[in-house]
């Protein structure tokens, strides 16, 4: 051990000690590089480039018009039986069956179905209250409770013995809860309501298939066949629009807005930050109080005035006003840092010497300045994107967006509100399209800041 | 501190009369009249129309009546509903937003300085990666449609219990107030536990932090006085543009739970085009927004006496 530490000997010099082993990488290489190796930011880009190709591309995919309304097939789930059997053409029940009598004096004992219940008919029968002078019929589309009261009746029917109702008024494949209740000759409700669950078959006659055209001209049909209601992947909305074609075309207004937006108003703030920060002076002080002002306007009630002042023309899909107001608001956060940043760099030594060597002050900014500024840009950008999204989805919601019938993403969940209770898929793509989309643009956002912010990579 | 309060406030005021002075030329830009969708209104009523709301006058004259009044403190009539003054409206109405407010800001800041503590704690546990992961849904997700899934969630909830637990809309008593109050918090309460975490983990190894423990300091004592404490500061920072974005998610979460608040009319004034209503409550906003920014300031540099100096 001491002889060896105590035995010098020279080393050999190597020739290639100073041969870079790594490959030289720029700035953006490198950004690059480190977005790369984060897996939730590589991901979330992958998310945009979908929704960005979902909005461009989907709609030549998927070639349905979003605007057409189909009453016939009004909120129809993604999971809801398409397969409809051709039953014999209609023919009325002319004399039902007679029916027992209730045991109770103000209540419906038994309600039954005659036949088969179809969405071509629904046949009740029940029994006789003999002190009744008719019946009143509700039919809902959930459980009735007594804190969900029945709502408006269905029909009313008089006399005591007419114990026999049909209901054809649009039925649908799916349960209903028909409630029947005893009334006197006021019309009054004798007693309680008695409820029976009712799964309707989907069924149509051949007449009918035809006049909705799920028909195929080549083939005859018998009854016994099965035909099949338009395919909607995503089911359709309140009025019968194909919900996907919707959230291609709602994609297209809620990106264009969420991008273009920003863009418009990350340029306007480059510019106004740039000449600011570098001519400074009196000339500075004034225009970044003025951004100050701005600043402190409240934000999204100057965009509902805004969007009121220049959205007046009805006819327009009010798509410009709001990027109008989006852009007028919105620019002050970006002029403010590029200030800042051009504050710090304009004294950097390598602006100094391209000055001395007379370089114009607009090719400094452009050359020097704005190239070592945006990184910082390209993270407020991301991080601008998804909050415009917000925006626009907000005022579409409350009404104050985007005019229908062009759909949006925002006014699609308020639509979609409206029916959440027995067809929440109505509500709920939409609010998960614009979910994923402001996550993917906030986790990128994240990403990028670690990747291209200088000061974090020091650390590392 | 005098200086820095009266500096602030003249700031505020300058800022309050630059809301007002573009509010009245935005809704002046509109073309034609706001009392053109009244049909069938003969000449007489409508000359009359425009002299009792000041329309016959010229633009600069209405200008300076409009900024007289609104330093007296009166906002103007509503043009749709007759003889109702917006500062009645406001009366009417403002508290009720104010308490939903306040009761979101309390939700919001408890919950998220207790959710960021615990994630610091927890650090890189389960109980952090779970609140993470809850945090980026709620930056992530619209608080339209948190109300209406929770209004979901409420009628779903009464219906398995067979009665009324929470009430699912309306307002007046306690319970009404919960469901929107943590609906409106969410999205704050998700934005400060960020903040709170952050702010947590930069003190956690602290100078000050290992002096209290190498003095022998009980750790629960550790995190009470000299972390929490200490992380709390950057919260109150962002509590004033919170109250800005709490006020304006109220105008959703009041529509959808049917609370007769402020917000929930400036909505239905929008829809309707009751430009009086839309002028008076916008410059009424704003000048609280301002204001209580401004108040939030003043309380942050009266805890930290650095701000002031700046």
């Amino acid at each position: 051990m001491t002889d060896q530490s105590l035995s010098f000997k020279p080393i050999s010099i190597e020739q290639d000690a100073e041969v870079l082993t790594r490959p030289s990488r720029s700035y953006w290489e490198d950004a690059w590089y480190r977005l790369c190796q984060n897996r939730r930011a590589l991901a979330s880009l992958f998310i945009v480039i979908f929704m960005v190709l979902f909005a461009i591309a989907g709609p030549w995919v998927w070639t349905k018009d979003p605007a057409v309304q189909n009453l016939d097939q009004t909120s129809v789930p993604p999971w809801a039986n398409r397969a409809y059997e051709i039953a014999e053409p209609y023919t009325p029940m002319v004399s039902p069956p007679p029916a027992r009598t209730s045991t109770a004096t103000n209540q419906i004992d038994e309600i039954t179905v005659l036949g088969e219940a179809t969405s071509i008919f629904v046949r009740l029968q029940w029994s006789i209250v003999p002190n009744a002078s008719g019946y009143q019929i509700y039919r809902n589309i959930v459980e009735t409770l007594p804190e969900y009261p029945p709502g408006v009746p269905l029909a009313r029917i008089r006399g005591a013995n007419e114990t026999f109702y049909e209901d054809r008024l649009d039925l649908r494949p799916r349960t209903y809860w028909y409630s029947i209740v005893p009334i006197d000759d006021d019309g009054e409700e004798l007693g309680p309501l008695s409820t029976l669950e009712v799964d309707v078959a989907p069924s149509t006659t051949i007449d009918d298939a035809e006049k909705r055209g799920w028909l195929d001209p080549d083939k005859t049909y018998q009854p016994g066949d099965t035909v099949y209601s338009p395919f909607a992947p995503l089911g359709t909305d309140y009025l019968g629009r194909d919900l996907l074609a919707r959230l291609m075309y709602g994609a297209r207004v809620s990106l264009f807005i969420g991008v273009i937006a920003p863009f418009l108003f990350v340029v306007m703030g480059i510019l106004y930050g740039s000449i600011a920060g570098f001519i400074g002076g009196n000339l500075d002080a004034v225009l970044m109080r003025f951004a100050d002002f701005v600043v402190a306007l409240p934000f999204l009630l100057f965009m509902i005035l805004f969007k009121l002042a220049f959205g007046v023309d009805s006819e327009s899909s009010g798509i410009i006003a709001m990027l109008i107001a989006l852009v007028l608001l919105s620019w002050p956060a970006t002029a403010r840092l590029v200030r800042g940043q051009i504050l710090q760099i304009r004294e950097e030594g390598y602006v100094s010497a391209s000055r001395l060597l007379g370089t114009p002050t607009h090719w400094l900014i452009a050359r020097h300045m704005i190239p070592n500024t945006l990184g910082v840009i390209l993270v407020t950008f991301t991080f601008a994107v998804p909050s415009t999204i917000f925006t626009e989805a907000f005022l579409s919601f409350i009404g104050m967006g985007v005019e229908p019938p062009t759909p949006s993403w925002g006014s699609m969940c308020n639509d979609g509100r409206k029916t959440m209770e027995t067809t929440p898929h109505e509500l709920i793509f939409p609010a998960i399209f614009i979910s994923i989309t402001v996550l993917a643009f906030n986790i990128l956002g994240d990403g990028l800041r670690d990747a291209l912010d200088a000061r974090m990579r020091a650390a590392e | 501190m005098l200086t820095y309060t009266l500096k602030r406030l003249l700031q505020g005021v300058v800022t309050v009369w630059f809301i007002a002075t573009v509010t009245f030329f935005a809704m002046h830009a509109l073309p034609g009249n706001p009392l053109e969708s009244e049909k069938g209104m003969s000449e007489t009523i409508r000359a009359n129309l425009d002299k009792k709301f000041g329309l016959d006058k010229p633009e600069y004259v209405q200008y300076f009546t409009y900024m007289f009044n609104m330093v007296k403190g009166d906002f103007g009539l509503s043009f749709k509903h007759e003889n109702r003054s917006v500062n009645s409206i406001i009366r009417e109405r403002f508290p009720v937003s104010a308490i939903l407010g306040i009761l979101a800001i309390v939700f919001a800041g408890l919950g998220g300085v207790l959710w960021g503590a615990l994630t610091a704690i927890y650090r890189n546990r389960w109980p952090d990666i779970l609140i993470i992961i809850l945090v980026i849904v709620g930056i992530s997700v619209p608080s339209f449609v948190f109300a209406s899934v929770g209004q979901l969630g409420l009628v779903f909830l009464n219906r398995f219990f067979g009665t009324t637990v929470l009430p699912v809309a309306g307002w007046g008593e306690i319970s009404h107030m919960l469901t929107p109050a943590l609906i409106l918090g969410l999205g704050t309460m998700a934005f400060l536990t960020r903040l709170m975490r952050s702010s947590m983990l930069e003190i956690v190894n602290a100078d000050f932090i290992r002096t209290a423990r190498s003095k022998g300091v009980p750790p629960t004592q550790v995190f009470a006085k000299h972390q929490l404490r200490n992380a709390v500061l950057p919260v109150v920072t962002v509590l004033g543009p919170s109250i800005a974005g709490i006020t304006t998610g109220g105008f959703v979460v009041e529509n959808i739970f049917g609370i007769p608040g402020l917000g929930q009319y400036f909505v239905l004034a929008v829809q309707q085009s009751d430009y009086g209503v839309i002028m008076g409550t916008t410059v009424f906003y704003g000048a609280f927004l301002v204001f209580m920014v401004i108040l939030v300031d003043l309380l942050y540099a009266w805890i930290d006496p650095r701000v002031r100096l700046e």
